[in-house]
């Protein structure tokens, strides 16, 4: 394949139809098709599922209710909830907010927190025959994990305020 | 399970992070609706999987090393409680209160009937 140089020395198939990563960040590709962004998710989803799995393995199930679950998705689902309201406070999702977001928020937030567990677990307690287990289980999740992120919203909007008061004195 | 297997699944996770967030994107780019379709578009695949999963090794046909694997570190990575949950939470804030709660207990039930499902074909194969 021939390649060619352009004005800031990158090197550029000559197939026009070939996507060029930064090339002139006029057109800027949308972010699940940049492999560095990608790639920053990746990074926080290692360490997300390293926590995740690091507890989950460590504590056992209470009552065969795997409580440490609830515990990891009500918890990320705060600070997420935190996160996303400081960042889309703080500015347009650009730059370092975005790293943040995409490491934080998506990755390791995201690896944390896990849904296909919570379903499945759900799905064995319905097979074990605890039925009422199931319920409270699932439904609990749901529920305290919402309140978690209402609370996580709440609290990211009294800090920005509490911190542009601040700074407006 | 040995420190190398625990290693395997957190670079699955952070493989399934980043194929949620491309599957995400690609979702978004054709479907444009109030109710979050790629989260639950993701998290339903998902759930689905891991009941396969957990049943294939429940009938022994999978080792424990990659029932934790693909398991706990692939699809737990895949899918995220905590993105489900914002969303409800801002389309409560909307005033979206049907949209917000099948986002909620909707697509929970039908997460659940999935892996449900999904176990029951792993055990029986």
């Amino acid at each position: 394949m021939e390649w060619l140089l352009n004005d800031r020395g990158q090197t550029l198939p000559v197939d026009s139809d070939m996507e060029v990563q930064d090339w002139s960040g006029v057109v800027s590709r949308p972010v699940h098709l940049r492999k560095r962004f990608l790639a920053l998710v990746g990074l926080g989803g290692m360490a997300g599922t390293a926590a995740r799995e690091g507890l989950t393995l460590c504590t056992p199930a209470l009552n065969g209710l795997p409580v440490v679950t609830l515990v990891i998705n009500v918890v990320g689902a705060f600070l997420l909830g935190l996160l996303l309201e400081l960042l889309a406070r703080g500015g347009a999702d650009t730059g370092l907010r975005r790293t943040m977001r995409l490491l934080l928020g998506a990755g390791v937030l995201g690896g944390f927190t896990t849904y296909s567990s919570l379903a499945t677990d759900t799905a064995l307690l319905l097979h074990g025959g605890s039925a009422l287990d199931a319920l409270v289980y699932a439904f609990g999740t749901v529920i305290l994990g919402a309140a978690a992120s209402w609370g996580g919203v709440a609290v990211g909007t009294t800090t920005h305020r509490l911190r542009s008061g601040r700074r407006g004195r | 399970m040995s420190v190398l297997a625990f290693f395997a699944a957190c670079v699955a996770g952070g493989v399934g992070a980043g194929l949620r967030v491309f599957a995400d994107g690609l979702i978004r780019t054709f479907a444009r609706t109030r109710l979050p379709t790629a989260t639950i578009l993701i998290n339903l695949t998902g759930s689905v999987t891991l009941g396969l999963i957990t049943g294939l090794a429940d009938a022994h046909i999978l080792s424990g090393v990659w029932r934790l694997i693909l398991g706990g570190g692939l699809l737990g990575g895949y899918t995220t409680f905590s993105t489900a949950s914002y969303e409800t939470v801002r389309l409560l804030q909307q005033r979206q209160w049907l949209v917000g709660t099948t986002n909620a207990i909707g697509v929970l039930i039908i997460a659940v009937a999935g892996a449900a499902s999904g176990y029951a074909i792993g055990l029986s194969l």
